[in-house]
């Protein structure tokens, strides 16, 4: 299925096969040279792309021009339109966004007694969570130990991880697998119950726990599961487009549109988490994503207008395998269990370029370097750049049909492309991944407003300035775990304000900034969906059709 | 500085910009007209370009998604879709995100179906060859149609791993549907209306909550971690500067990598 220009490149590939196998390990990368390829080739160090923000709690600090743009905008509300003396909802804890943060935390609060109301802009389960493929770390074997899950996580991070969220995450990851485990989870195991794990980019030991490489799917169709079996209360597509504060600043719960019926409503709660998830659909560089189709910045963007500090926002993560070939998939995700599992990353002349699991940013640059500063990439017929990804050579390490069986989920999506992957390499280039940073959490989750606490992709701080693969999923259960029982022990003591004391004071404290700053009135967000339309059928105001201003 | 605050990025710049940097290059062609292709969305014709998505082709089209569209990536089961092509009795089924658009093509997307779920505590559940039936009975009316297997866009057997599920084999209906993305196709086929992906979840938790053996070395260091024996290393670690932390990182002697 593949092109004339490419099939030669493939057969480079295969001639140079045997001897990459005898091949002697590539070293990692010592400081200085891993130094010298981020700069010289990761995104993040592209100058013009980022600009330093004119208003809200990080003025100053720079971050790419798409999230500074959500971030120094407008809101899409007119707070005329909402009856916040009459919140159709009354709760302990509201809980935004019904990703695998947000249904931890429902799950979590409301087994702490707390009466949990949760509601997402789509459906429950529509989340990165569910496309997470690889797996999840957790140091739970006998060579390994959180020490060096933290050690490990510090060094994908630059060591500049705050110190206490990262030793969080870390001691929490077994009894988060134990969790998953007695929900029954199917992790990937011997028959004696030990758990197969492997590496992945950055890691010294093999803590990767995975499901086939359905592994986020299988976490999130679980936790799903129970969150019915629980009868826990949930309202699907109505998104938060504002927080609601009382008179003291402190977050009182948020306002909602109904995406289908434009009814406007608010909620009261004593405490609110935000589980929005990431902002992958602003494509930030003009990068394709491997996100969910909602992972547009919303709850950065509300949090910040309530005054929370963000952290890392001048950092991207670029997942280094997404699809460069064919176009119909182009960007969508190549699980890092690709290279977890032996393939060797192999450019346009058949040779490899890096030892294929350094973190991700690391691989990413290399790929980028190939492409564009040795003129090594492989050209495909739309004119996109990519290198390969030596499939084939996994059923040679494994044995045959270790392909389909250890990563059934790109067999298929490879297969109905013509594109049979245990036999054929396939060709990637990175794509816009993961949010390393954002709202600036403490270990309970707690934001930097009162009674707003926030958990997965959203949050920020834990992973530095780069994440490593199989801590998202980690992440987003540590933390909206503590999430979930922070706000619900806080919501035992705190006091619901008088209705008529909440409101939207924070928002017009923004806009006075916005208007000093010169914010051009146009610029609306939060985004709430992405526009994938041809131009002739996109509004001056998208949000009209919402029933926003 | 000013300039840039004034406004987004005006479309000339922010496509310069683009070029300037690491993203890939370039951005498809516009379609010419006579790569474009008819398509019926619930019965009305639109004309697209031939190698998109039915996704993006319906996008192109003029359709914003509130429904029937998530991961974009063929795994959280949104975007089941239902077509006919040209000339063809055959009802054919796919994945919006992941199936290329055909001339002639006549579809409509089937976003939600109704579906029965049951309730279970799972810790408690044993798991038996009763307990699927107990839970969800109308499997016994399986008329061996296959008509889920035929719509599955995963090509899952589903009316296999049904009759796994009448026969109480857990280990095997939980093995045969893990591929499942609950897009929910099967159920709006079958005529037995039997909700096949619930009865498939519910033996995957069975599986794995009460039949694979729970792993001994993490019950092991969840031990450990209850009498605090790593308390001490991360507290010293928390406390160490980034010089001393790149230190032991970059030293093979004191994080040496497991082959």
């Amino acid at each position: 299925m593949y092109p004339q220009n490419m099939q030669e490149s493939i057969k480079r590939l295969d001639a140079t096969r045997e001897a990459r196998i005898k091949q002697a390990k590539i070293p990692l990368l010592g400081p200085e040279p891993k130094k010298e390829l981020l700069h010289g080739f990761h995104p993040d160090y592209i100058q013009s792309s980022m600009r330093a923000l004119t208003v809200g709690p990080n003025k100053g600090d720079r971050t790419p021009h798409e999230i500074a743009d959500v971030l120094e905008a407008w809101p899409i509300v007119n707070p005329a339109k909402f009856d916040t003396e009459h919140p159709k909802f009354d709760v302990d804890v509201l809980i935004i966004g019904a990703g695998g943060a947000g249904v931890s935390a429902a799950l979590v609060a409301a087994a702490h007694g707390a009466k949990v109301l949760t509601v997402t802009k789509l459906r429950i389960g529509d989340a990165n969570t569910m496309m997470a493929q690889g797996g999840i770390q957790a140091a739970d074997k006998a060579n390994d130990s959180p020490e060096r899950h933290y050690l490990d996580v510090l060094g994908g991070g630059h060591f500049k991880n705050i110190p206490e969220l990262a030793r969080a995450l870390v001691s929490d990851a077994p009894g988060v697998i134990e969790w998953l485990e007695e929900l029954g989870v199917m992790f990937d195991k011997d028959p004696d119950g030990t758990m197969l794990t492997i590496h992945g980019g950055g890691t010294s030991r093999r803590r990767m726990h995975a499901a086939r490489d359905y592994t986020g799917a299988e976490i999130m169709r679980t936790l799903r599961d129970e969150f019915r079996n629980q009868n826990l209360e949930l309202i699907e597509y109505c998104v938060a487009v504002e927080l609601l504060t009382d008179e003291h600043g402190a977050c009182a719960g948020a306002a909602f549109v109904n995406l289908e019926t434009q009814e406007h409503f608010t909620v009261r709660a004593k405490t609110t988490i935000i589980a929005t998830g990431g902002c992958g659909r602003l494509h930030v560089q003009g990068f394709p994503c491997t996100n969910h189709y909602g992972a547009t910045a919303d709850g950065l963007v509300l949090a910040y207008r309530a005054g929370a500090k963000l952290a890392f926002i001048d950092t991207i993560q670029y997942h280094p395998t997404g699809a460069a070939y064919p176009e119909q998939i182009f960007g969508l995700l190549i699980t890092e269990k690709v290279r977890g599992v032996g393939a060797h990353l192999v450019n346009a002349e058949g040779n490899r370029f890096i030892y294929e699991l350094e973190s991700r940013d690391v691989t990413a640059s290399s790929i980028i370097r190939e492409c564009k500063g040795r003129g090594l990439g492989v050209v495909t017929p739309t004119g996109r750049l990519g290198v390969w990804l030596d499939t084939p050579l996994i059923e040679v390490l494994k044995g045959p049909g270790a392909v389909k069986k250890n990563l059934p989920a790109m067999y298929h999506q490879y297969e109905r492309f013509g594109i049979f992957m245990d036999k054929e390499p396939i060709l990637t280039y990175p794509t816009q991944h993961y949010q390393n940073g954002g709202i600036l959490i403490k270990d309970n989750s707690e934001t930097g407003v009162k009674n707003l606490y926030a958990a997965g992709e959203v949050a920020g701080g834990i992973h530095g300035r780069n994440r490593l693969m199989g801590n998202s999923l980690l992440d987003i259960l540590v933390f909206g775990r503590r999430a979930g029982i922070a706000a619900a022990e806080a919501a035992r003591s705190a006091v619901l304000s008088e209705a008529k004391d909440l409101g939207f004071n924070h928002v017009a404290a923004f806009e006075s900034e916005l208007k000093s700053a010169k914010v051009p009135v146009e610029r609306r967000s939060p985004m709430l969906l992405p526009e994938y339309r041809r131009d002739e059928f996109k509004t001056p105001f998208p949000f009209a059709a919402l029933g926003c201003e | 500085m000013a300039e840039e605050v004034k406004g987004q990025k005006p479309k000339g710049k922010s496509q310069k910009a683009a070029a300037e940097s690491s993203a890939p290059t370039p951005q498809p062609l516009a379609p010419s007209p006579s790569s474009l292709i008819t398509i019926f969305v619930m019965g009305e014709a639109y004309q697209v370009p031939k190698d998109l998505t039915i996704m993006k082709a319906m996008e192109y089209a003029g359709f914003k998604f509130i429904r029937g569209c998530g991961c974009r990536g063929g795994f959280c089961g949104a975007c089941g879709t239902v077509f006919r092509t040209k000339d063809s009795y055959k009802l054919k089924v796919g994945l919006a995100c992941q199936t290329v658009v055909e001339d002639g093509m006549y579809l409509t997307q089937i976003p939600f179906y109704p579906a029965n779920k049951k309730e279970y505590d799972i810790a408690k559940e044993p798991a038996n060859t009763q307990v699927l039936v107990r839970f969800y009975p109308e499997i016994m009316r399986c008329i061996a149609c296959n008509s889920c297997t035929k719509i599955c866009p995963q090509d899952i057997d589903v009316m296999g791993y049904i009759n796994a599920a009448i026969r109480g084999d857990i280990e095997k209906v939980a093995d045969m549907s893990f591929d499942c993305i609950m897009c929910g196709l099967c159920a709006s086929r079958c005529p037995a209306e039997i909700v096949h992906y619930q009865v498939g979840l519910l033996a995957r938790r069975l599986y794995g909550a009460n039949v694979a053996k729970k792993a001994p070395h993490l019950a092991e260091r969840m031990k450990e971690i209850k009498t605090g024996k790593f308390e001490p290393g991360l507290d010293k670690l928390g406390k160490m500067t980034e010089k001393e932390l790149s230190a032991m990182f970059y030293d093979p002697k004191v994080r040496d990598v497991e082959p």
